[in-house]
């Protein structure tokens, strides 16, 4: 494509009218081909690798079957299958651990066939007309009119040809008039296949700025411009076509998509770094932003922690060895991991957890809830305690959950915290409700007890006593409560 | 094979066999022996075209899959590769071709097959290359609508609705129509086409227009449709959004369909025979054909989920009470009738112990407490409930990275809700994401955006609960067992699109004209002369058959509903579905992500 880019750029500042033909005397082409040709012959003398292919094959069953039904088919082989036992065992392997099928697909936009064939003076192409027929017989034409492509065919007639795949030759168009007329035509055939066609010509024929003022007025058009350039990755083409019209925002967010093809780390953070000051919307704008910032800061995080990583001295290195780098992650899950790795740092370390809430403003919901698995999972149940500590200033201490004493039960029991931190927090939930449904769920005994006690609720209790072990504690403690509310009444 | 093609009002075979014809002329324009390299994508589609038995008989004697590398030593005079117009996928072809060994001999051909169409700039791209030379036939092969079930057509185009919401490119609707004209010349001009939305505005003018361009040509075929009703799926971006509840709906949520076939996890369809089982549980997943030729699941893939248990086990007492028959059998005669039914009867168990599987598989799912409160939330969404603040779950769920797409889901659907979200609902939800699943999904949320479905409330007003009321979207009174409404298909909510549908049909659209004027996009009724010969007189008591074309996909719930409408004692209308893809919220969604990572290749 690189060699068409040029191409192009030549196209644009010379508008000379060139017929859109593969011509293929094309000197620089057919070097090219040479070439290429060359390098491949190289690479079957370096590589050769004769089962690359996976060998597939059907027995009768269904089309649909292909991808999975290969073993059955190796198992059941043909005598065209014969022979090929190796190669199918390497098919057959591959093929059992393979999930992709349609959601690898999805992701990518099916690009469809944008361009109808316009190819002309291939001799094959105008023997292959067929291809195109409709079976329908309401669309079949007379045969005669297959026959002649004389050069005298109206834009709408055109048009109407491209739409069958016929040979049509675009190059009498030659006055912007007259491109406009087939354009416009084109355009009311909502062929995307011939509209792209027919943009291809004029994006070869007219001089940019002639190009851009004319899309301005034809939506449908433009749109199939920008779409095309984007598949084709004519990213310089396109941003002045946006910047042209005004769309800065689309701008912005066209060169910001460019990122994600960029591997290399300082790479990426050099390229979002230019992307800051892109005509984004004010609220895009403070999220870019914060992706460089996010960026910059794993790689240095990335490459301290590394080094301390092997060095080997860092005890939780050494304990809890890091999976993958925190390069690229979400920010949520940089905080993740810098409660876990980083918990205690001060607020000056770019690695400390406290730093990162404060950089990335992280509501204090959401510190918690990370801070909080973290800490839970390496089972630092006085960090957690810590967590909802608050001291007033007369010096008392009071329990705090920004998110719900429900949902730190939850968490800490999802990282298998045992009863007795469990019922600490249980016991804080305050709907009496839900906190008898915790603790029952999770057997935390004293405090359903206790919460019946407060409701003197003596049949639940007595209930209760059955889900308790014969003579433990618990059981005893009902007892003697049992025994109080009596002497009570 | 294809008898559950023919089973519906209209006799979809014919329309199979068009297009196996021109399969078979294609393969017979490449002389000799044959090889085909498929683009994987495209095998289920073709499935359900036709067998390899066919392809046996025009002399294809081996298949590959489409690979970087160098092509398999076939011992064969042809190579075509079966292609969609993907750039990608020419460049593989093009690694394919290069790599061949051109001193072997007898020289093989090579032929390109794209489906559904031909692109230039595919074949700009080969030339760049250097390799367009080298194939002599390159053609198409229009597979524009595939008939899927004896009432369900779909194009199996993935990225219908992302192209013409987002790209605006109309490509896809010119197929439609394209496949529309197709249907007609088979089944007869359609006299009468209603419309709603931009699209479907777009798709009637191509076909007035395409009809016009062959004046010539007379169809002299008695119409088997009534009308056509065209609509935009972005008339209703609610429904896909919205969890399915029949049978068939959840299977496709859980597992996902595709082009009929579901792939399940096979612990469940281990062998019961003792000495077998234990051995080797299976590994792969159980791979099962789902459509009306089975019979069982024609009776139950339309059902809300919870009536599906009661059929199951009223089939099995029926079946087991068959299997008994076989003691009271005393005379020969009788015991050759038994066993005359055996097969029929040993179908039939097999059919109802993998679907009591499938159920039970299900029913793990629909019975955990997130199921539950993710239902709740939608259902509350729907039904207008807070609609307009943050909503809690969708909090919740955010903060346990639960998968971005069912986030998505969750807050497009109370965007589409309320009209749009208001600013600070819509700029929290979006900081939260960014932040718990990396920036660059800005890109996605603007694609959402850009599509209707997640956007900021700007007038100020929300539609949403007249529109609700006046269609009546919301039953309180379902009935899942039992339903005599269509809204049991989500247990409450009744899908806007199958609403519309039915409201056309009785007492016509003019009784909502208010409510369709909220919706976005034109509506519109078009008439298509016939010949005098050709005007049908209706038999008393006949059922009108209507054609009802989804413009960027359609969920197995929709249809469901569409089909309980035609079952419809006093109905009076017959539904055939067809559709750009058969959608559910997932793949709708995903289809509408930025890809993320570069192209495997």
């Amino acid at each position: 494509m690189s060699r068409a880019r040029a191409d192009e750029e030549e196209y644009w500042h010379s508008s000379k009218f060139r017929a859109f033909t593969f011509d293929d005397e094309d000197d620089e082409l057919s070097q090219l081909k040479e070439s290429k040709r060359a390098v491949n012959s190289l690479r079957d003398i370096v590589d050769d690798d004769d089962d690359d292919l996976e060998r597939v094959s059907w027995s009768g069953e269904p089309v649909g079957s292909i991808s999975w039904s290969i073993r059955e088919t190796a198992s059941s082989s043909t005598s065209s299958l014969e022979g090929q036992d190796s190669s199918l065992q390497k098919g057959s392997s591959s093929y059992a651990a393979f999930p992709k099928q349609a959601s690898s697909y999805s992701l990518s936009s099916l690009f469809k066939g944008k361009v109808s064939p316009m190819q002309y003076g291939l001799p094959q192409e105008s023997l292959s007309d067929t291809g195109v027929k409709n079976y329908a017989p309401e669309l079949r034409r007379p045969k005669g009119e297959y026959k002649d492509y004389s050069s005298d065919w109206s834009p709408k007639d055109t048009v109407i040809r491209m739409q069958r795949g016929k040979v049509c030759s675009l190059e009498r168009f030659r006055s912007l008039q007259d491109k406009l007329v087939l354009l416009d035509e084109a355009v009311a055939g909502h062929d995307g296949n011939v509209i792209t066609a027919v943009l291809i010509f004029l994006k070869r024929t007219l001089r940019r700025e002639i190009l851009f003022r004319e899309l301005e007025v034809r939506q449908v058009a433009l749109c199939h411009l920008i779409y095309f350039l984007k598949e084709t990755g004519e990213q310089k083409l396109l941003l002045d076509l946006l910047r042209f019209l005004d769309r800065t925002e689309e701008v912005a967010l066209s060169q910001y998509r460019e990122h994600l093809n960029i591997q290399d780390v300082e790479k990426r953070r050099e390229f979002l770094k230019g992307c800051i000051g892109l005509p984004f919307s004010a609220e895009d704008a403070s999220h870019i932003q914060d992706h460089y910032t996010l960026l910059e800061r794993q790689i240095i995080i990335e490459a301290n922690d590394r080094r301390l990583e092997t060095a080997g001295q860092s005890e939780i290195f050494r304990k809890y060895p890091r999976k993958a780098s925190i390069l690229n992650m979400p920010l949520v899950t940089t905080l993740f991991y810098s409660c876990f790795y980083h918990y205690t740092e001060a607020e000056g370390m770019f690695s400390s957890p406290t730093n990162l809430k404060k950089t990335f403003k992280i509501p204090d919901k959401q510190y918690v809830l990370t801070a909080l698995a973290a800490r839970a999972k390496l089972r630092a149940w006085e960090d957690v305690d810590a967590l909802f500590t608050t001291k007033n200033w007369l010096g008392y201490t009071k329990k705090k959950a920004p998110i719900g004493f429900h949902r730190v039960v939850e968490i800490l029991q999802r990282n298998n915290a045992p009863v007795q931190v469990l019922q600490e927090y249980v016991r804080l939930v305050e709907d009496v409700e839900t906190r008898l449904n915790l603790a029952t769920k999770y057997k935390c005994h004293d405090v359903v007890i206790e919460t019946y006690k407060d409701l003197k609720d003596r049949m639940q209790l007595t209930a209760y006593k059955c889900k308790v072990e014969r003579g433990s504690a618990e059981e005893e403690k009902i007892n003697s409560i049992l025994n109080n509310m009596v002497r009570k009444h | 094979m294809a008898a559950h093609l023919s089973s519906g009002r209209v006799n979809l075979t014919a329309l199979r066999e068009a297009g196996r014809r021109e399969l078979r002329e294609f393969l017979d324009k490449c002389a000799g022996s044959k090889a085909i390299v498929w683009d994987e994508y495209l095998t289920g589609p073709f499935g359900l075209i036709a067998q390899y038995s066919l392809l046996k008989e025009h002399e294809v004697e081996k298949m590959f899959t489409l690979k970087p590398g160098r092509l398999p030593q076939a011992d064969v005079k042809n190579i075509i590769f079966f292609v969609r117009p993907k750039l990608e996928l020419m460049d593989i072809i093009t690694d394919n071709v290069l790599r061949e060994d051109r001193g072997r001999s007898p020289q093989r051909d090579f032929h390109i097959l794209f489906v559904p169409r031909r692109s230039l700039l595919c074949e700009q791209w080969l030339k760049e290359q250097g390799v367009l030379g080298s194939f002599i036939h390159r053609e198409q092969y229009s597979l524009d609508l595939i008939p899927f079930d004896g009432d369900l057509l779909s194009m199996e185009s993935e990225s219908a609705f992302k192209e013409c919401y987002l790209e605006s490119d109309q490509t896809s609707l010119y197929h439609a129509a394209k496949g529309l004209m197709t249907l007609q010349a088979l089944y007869g001009t359609i006299p009468q086409i209603f419309g709603k939305g931009e699209c479907a505005r777009h798709v009637a003018n191509m076909m007035i227009r395409m009809k016009r361009e062959f004046p010539g040509s007379q169809n002299s075929i008695f119409p088997v449709f009534d009308t056509l009703l065209l609509l935009d799926r972005n008339v209703d971006l609610l429904t896909p959004l919205a969890t399915q509840l029949t049978y068939e709906g959840l299977i496709d949520e859980i597992y996902g369909i595709q082009n009929t076939y579901v792939k399940l996890p096979p612990e469940k369809f281990a062998p019961k025979k003792q000495g077998e089982g234990g051995k080797d549980l299976p590994t792969e997943p159980k791979k099962l054909q789902l459509n009306s030729a089975e019979e069982l699941y024609a009776e139950i893939r339309d059902k809300n989920f919870n009536a599906v248990g009661s059929v199951l086990s009223k089939k099995a007492k029926i079946i087991s009470a068959a299997f008994e028959e076989r003691h009271h059998a005393k005379t020969v005669g009788e015991i050759k009738q038994f066993v005359s039914q055996l097969p029929h009867m040993q179908a039939a168990r097999s059919s109802l112990a993998n679907h009591t599987s499938i159920a039970e598989l299900i029913k793990d799912i629909t019975t955990s407490e997130d199921f539950f409160d993710n239902l709740t939330v939608e259902q509350e969404f729907m039904s207008g409930i807070d609609t307009d603040k943050v909503n809690n779950y969708v909090e919740d769920c955010i903060a346990q990275k639960h998968p971005l797409i069912k986030i998505l889901r969750l807050i497009c659907l109370q965007s589409v809700c309320n009209s749009g979200l208001k600013q600070k609902v819509l700029d929290y939800y979006k900081r939260e994401i960014l932040q718990t699943y990396g920036y660059e999904h800005i890109l996605t949320l603007n694609n959402l955006e850009k599509a209707g479905l997640l956007k900021p409330q700007t007038s100020g007003r929300n539609n949403y609960p007249t529109i609700r009321k006046t269609l009546r979207l919301w039953m309180d009174d379902v009935n899942e067992q039992n339903p005599n409404d269509i809204s049991y298909v989500y247990s409450g909510y009744a899908p806007l699109s199958v609403r519309l549908a039915q409201l056309l049909a009785r007492p016509g659209w003019r009784s909502i004209e208010e409510v369709l004027k909220m919706l976005p996009g034109p509506h519109f009724e078009e008439r298509q002369q016939l010949p005098t010969g050709l005007q049908k007189k209706r038999q008393h008591g006949e059922n009108r058959v209507t054609l009802v074309f989804f413009l960027g996909g359609v969920t197995y719930a929709e249809i469901a509903a569409l089909r309980f409408l035609s079952q419809m004692e006093d109905g009076g209308t017959e539904y055939v579905i067809a559709t750009t893809k058969l959608i559910n919220g997932t793949s709708w969604i995903k289809s509408l992500m930025e890809k993320l990572e570069p192209a495997p290749f």
